[in-house]
């Protein structure tokens, strides 16, 4: 796909996203964007912030106050809709795989139950139309036994059976932007490669665009076109796959590259420190307790994100925020 | 404490019969039963068979990872081992003897066996902040003294790369990760001599993951921590234990040195998730072709026969056990890969 061209009709926009949980800025002017057809792999620190966006931007988030814009084609600002709109537009433009799938699923139901009635909500389907989609659905998503899985229970199903309930529910509706937040992490690889092959055929390959939280780096760089890193709530380094992956800027981005274990690794060194609390977050860099190219003035001066090559300036180009590049 | 591995992976030295392994599951079945498929409102019940004669030893300071398929029956293979799920068929033994027995006695199989399950954030109590979940194993097993359990505590948050302030929050404060790295904290709480973790670093990023694998494998190799630990990333399998073993549809049907197996799987399933572990720029895998069959409705003869690429024609009457392969190894196939 021509970068340019998609640069200019992009089918989301999210612009300084902030979230605030009392004194804690959870995320820090989040800016990205996402083309038509695009598939974004969202990666980065345990507690950065990666399902706050998701859950943010289907304004599912409780207890936070939300700063920021997020322009979802055709729709308007997802931040500022009324509710009655943002209740239309889940299920049928945008949907979430929730990353607790057990605790997504609601444990008083049957499986089948739940998939069938968003399925009649989102589609219009009658009962008979939406059970046997269902079906197919389950099917689609490598549940064998269909029929008889449908009167499952959760608790009934194993992790990952649970976890491809979820895929199957988000994806009844056909929207054209999924919000997928670790829906693999639970399968073995085999089925994570069918599943995301599913995702993605499912939604690229219609046109539709996609946002991957995950953690696997190498599968970030057979599935995504683009990667975004987060660290403690803020944007460090985005890009396109290849340049985040094979010629990154930002330390943090390069720690992670380093703890990539690959079969028969045994050298294994652990970055030291942990990400502060939010009390003790430097006003600078968010990176700065623990980078080892840290500057004097990183603590205090947060480095703005830009672009790696001044030739290509782009939403959707190579960027980094750093004072100090590696 | 002792490592023995020398009875694990040298098949010619006999484990010294005075001492029993940690684990032993001999011949173990684990039927729940479901509702029959088009049942409708009647009651009629089917017998799903999780865990179908699966055998396994796991000696004191032994790492044994556990892959395979999802819903091949690794969670419910640890809770037989937790004594949680009583199997209902075979025998499941600790230091001997029957699992159940021993957890029955007492607190302390609860203080040896520590356990950290695949749902972290519902093995926690929401009402509870983190720091009280964390001191609940310190005070109920008496590991330290009263006055201590605060400064302990700070130190296993701090163990698992948590922020000091992460002790007054509660669980839906925390994000995923976070919540997992809890967990651990609590199983390492009452300072356990076996861990069995179910997918204990899944979903954290590989910086903190690298953390706590650094910290497992230091207490596994130092301390003599055995470990039973469950995972997808076979990159984790191979850096963190020494053994594997592979399940499909309630049956191990690879185990043996992890390295061993990750360089040359015999069973064709095994080679089949060697090939799926992703790799960068590469394109996804093609899928297994075929449907996963049902455990309610097993082909005859050997349970991948379906999707094995490597399947002869004995292989639809014939049902492969686990059976020697090489040193250490065992594979349960007909045809093993480069068996020649
Ligand atoms: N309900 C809440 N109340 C207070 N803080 C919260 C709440 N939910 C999340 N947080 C905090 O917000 C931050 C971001 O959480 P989020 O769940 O978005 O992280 P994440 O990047 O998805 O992490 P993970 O990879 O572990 O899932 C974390 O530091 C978390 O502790
Ligand atoms: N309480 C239960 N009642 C009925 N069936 C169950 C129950 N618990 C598990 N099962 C079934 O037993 C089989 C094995 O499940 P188990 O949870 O052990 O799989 P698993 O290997 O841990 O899978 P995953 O990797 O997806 O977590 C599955 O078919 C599952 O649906
Ligand atoms: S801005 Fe400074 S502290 Fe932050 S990553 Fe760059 S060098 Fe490190
Ligand atoms: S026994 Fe036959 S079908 Fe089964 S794994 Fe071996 S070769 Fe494949
Ligand atoms: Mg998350
Ligand atoms: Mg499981």
């Amino acid at each position: 796909m021509k970068m340019d061209a998609i640069a200019a009709d992009p089918l989301l926009a999210v612009t300084d996203l902030t979230v605030y949980r009392g004194q804690a800025k959870i995320l820090d002017r989040v800016s990205l964007s996402l083309a038509r057809g695009e598939t974004l792999a969202l990666v980065g620190e345990s507690g950065a912030g990666k399902s706050t966006i998701a859950t943010a931007l289907m304004r599912l988030l409780d207890g936070a106050e939300v700063e920021g814009q997020a322009d979802l084609s055709g729709a308007g600002d997802l931040l500022a809709l009324p509710e009655a709109q943002m209740v239309r537009l889940r299920g049928r433009r945008m949907s979430m795989i929730f990353q607790d799938a057990g605790a997504a699923l609601n444990p008083a139901y049957t499986v089948g139950r739940q998939l069938i009635s968003v399925l009649r909500r989102t589609m219009g389907l009658d009962r008979a139309a939406a059970r046997a989609r269902a079906v197919d659905l389950f099917t689609q998503v490598g549940i064998n036994d269909a029929e008889a899985r449908l009167s499952a229970f959760p608790h009934q199903l194993s992790g990952g059976m649970q976890q491809r309930v979820m895929v199957a529910i988000a994806l009844a509706g056909n929207p054209d932007l999924l919000l997928a937040d670790e829906p693999t992490s639970a399968l073995d690889v085999t089925i994570q490669a069918q599943i995301v092959r599913l995702i993605l055929s499912l939604t690229r390959d219609r046109g539709a665009s996609c946002i991957f939280v995950l953690h696997d780096l190498a599968l970030a760089s057979q599935a995504c076109d683009r990667i975004v890193v987060l660290y403690a709530g803020q944007v460090v380094e985005s890009g396109p796959a290849h340049d985040v992956l094979t010629r990154n800027r930002h330390p943090y981005t390069r720690q992670l590259q380093g703890c990539v274990l690959e079969i028969g690794r045994k050298d294994l060194l652990a970055p030291e420190g942990n990400v502060p609390s939010h009390d003790q977050m430097p006003e600078g860099c968010r990176f700065a307790t623990r980078c080892p190219r840290a500057l004097p003035h990183c603590a205090t001066e947060p480095p703005p994100l830009a672009a790696a090559d001044p030739a290509r300036t782009g939403p959707l180009d190579h960027a980094f925020a750093c004072w100090n590049p590696e | 404490m002792m490592k023995d591995m020398s009875a694990m992976t040298d098949p010619r030295q006999p484990p010294a019969p005075t001492r029993a392994p940690v684990f032993e599951l001999i011949e173990v079945e684990k039927v729940f039963q479901i509702r029959r498929p088009g049942a409708g409102l009647r009651r009629d019940t089917v017998g799903l068979r999780a865990l179908d004669g699966v055998r396994l030893r796991v000696e004191q300071g032994a790492s044994l990872a556990l892959v395979g398929e999802s819903g091949s029956g690794k969670s419910t293979l640890l809770r037989v081992l937790l004594g949680l799920d009583a199997p209902t068929g075979g025998r499941a033994l600790y230091h001997g003897r029957p699992i159940r027995e021993v957890r029955a006695e007492g607190p302390r199989f609860a203080r040896d066996v520590a356990m950290v399950y695949q749902d972290a954030r519902g093995s926690l109590d929401p009402r509870m902040t983190i720091g009280a979940l964390i001191a609940e194993p310190l005070r109920h097993f008496g590991i330290v003294p009263a006055g201590q359990v605060a400064g302990r505590v700070a130190e296993l948050l701090a163990r698992v790369g948590l922020p000091a302030d992460a002790a007054q929050r509660y669980p839906a404060g925390l994000s995923g990760g976070q919540v997992r790295r809890v967990a651990i904290a609590r199983a390492l709480a009452s300072e356990p001599s076996v861990l069995v973790a179910d997918e204990a670093v899944s979903g954290l990023d590989v910086s903190t993951q690298a953390q706590l694998l650094t910290l497992l494998r230091g207490l596994q190799r130092d301390m003599g921590l055995t470990l039973v630990f469950i995972t997808h990333d076979l990159g984790v399998a191979s850096y963190l234990c020494e053994e594997i073993a592979i399940m499909y549809l309630g049956r191990i049907v690879e185990t043996g040195p992890t390295d061993a197996v990750l360089a040359a799987p015999a069973h064709p399933y095994a080679a089949a998730l060697r090939a799926a572990a992703p790799r960068f720029f590469e394109p996804l895998p093609e899928p297994l072709p075929g449907e996963i069959p049902s455990p309610l409705d097993l082909p005859p003869g050997c349970r991948f026969s379906g999707r094995c690429p490597m399947v002869q024609p004995d292989c639809q009457t014939r049902d492969p056990q686990l059976g020697r392969h090489g040193e250490g190894r065992a594979v349960a196939c007909l045809h093993p890969l480069g068996a020649a």
